[in-house]
């Protein structure tokens, strides 16, 4: 435990006490490229999970279907880079699977998919 | 260690920005098109509007948050298209970055009794090259301009499609989007 995990927050702090607690104290996310709309997905089998928080337990939740990291923050309501901060434990566990590939322009085979998709809804 | 997802079980993710001035319409088209409310995100900054991507030492300084509303449609089981409304105010270019990173394109959504608001974001697609139209919100129903009005007004260039809709009916905001991706594809194809 370092000095900062154990330093109180006052008032002044703000709304930020809970996230920062939240991740406690870690500041960035060890898993790299976790874009808006990185997929992440639960894996088929989670490890053991009572050393979890709270709030990781909500994403593997939440991640039985693939979902971006946009929509695990907002449908967690925390802000994004905390829910990278969550989601990057996650990874390291083997618990959550991801996308690992950053944004790319999308190709004319993949266009041509969303072109089809977007006029049949 | 990481564990990286094979292709059969995370779908591949495309984006598309839905930009303009403030009080256009953004999240109305997304609302219109998306297959579920409209999701809210914020990411946090100080107060000078730099980015916060550390939470080391935040704690002494004051921070304000900026809000994304997006939205989703499931193109099919391996792809999937997100919707971004970029933030109202044009201070946070470093998140306009971020949406625009690898994105099919974007709308630049207009109202044309306040013209001047959309050209921040014509500026920034133009300058990176990014892919873009420009879709006349027709709020009153009504559009007191031609298309060829709104083009001399903005000063687009002809290779920009310039479409009227109504960003509250799904049917016009499908057709804006269907626009908008087939002129990424001939973009690509005059490559």
């Amino acid at each position: 435990m370092s000095a900062r995990d154990d330093w109180w927050y006052d008032e002044a702090a703000g709304p930020l006490v809970r996230p920062y607690a939240m991740v406690r104290g870690r500041t960035r996310p060890n898993a790299p490229d976790l874009h808006l709309v990185t997929q992440v997905r639960a894996a088929a089998f989670a490890s053991d999970q009572t050393s979890l928080t709270v709030e990781h337990r909500e994403i593997m939740a939440l991640c039985a279907r693939p979902l971006s990291v946009a929509e695990v923050a907002a449908y967690l309501d925390v802000p994004l880079v905390v829910v990278k901060v969550l989601l990057s434990d996650l990874i390291e566990r083997g618990d959550v699977l991801v996308q690992t590939s950053s944004p790319k322009i999308p190709d004319r085979d993949l266009l041509q998919a969303v072109l089809d998709g977007v006029r049949g809804i | 260690m990481v564990f990286v997802a094979s292709e059969l079980t995370v779908p591949t993710a495309v984006k598309i920005v839905i930009a303009g001035g403030f009080g256009t319409g953004k999240t109305t088209m997304v609302a219109s098109v998306s297959e579920i409310p409209p999701l809210r995100t914020e990411e946090l900054l100080t107060e000078a509007g730099v980015h916060v991507d550390d939470l080391a030492g935040i704690e002494g300084k004051d921070t304000t948050t900026v809000a994304l509303d997006f939205g989703r449609i499931t193109i099919n089981t391996k792809v999937v298209l997100y919707l971004f409304g970029t933030p109202g105010q044009n201070r946070f270019w470093f998140m306009w970055d971020e949406l625009a990173t690898g994105a099919i394109g974007a709308v630049v959504l207009v109202d044309t009794r306040r013209l001047d608001s959309s050209f921040p974001s014509i500026d920034f697609f133009e300058h990176r090259g990014i892919p873009f139209i420009v879709a006349v919100n027709c709020f009153d129903g009504s559009q007191n301009y031609t298309v060829d009005e709104v083009r001399h007004a903005l000063d687009l260039d002809e290779a920009i499609p310039v479409v009227l809709c109504d960003a509250r009916n799904r049917e016009s905001s499908k057709a804006v989007l269907v626009g908008l991706i087939q002129h990424s594809m001939n973009r690509l194809a005059a490559v």
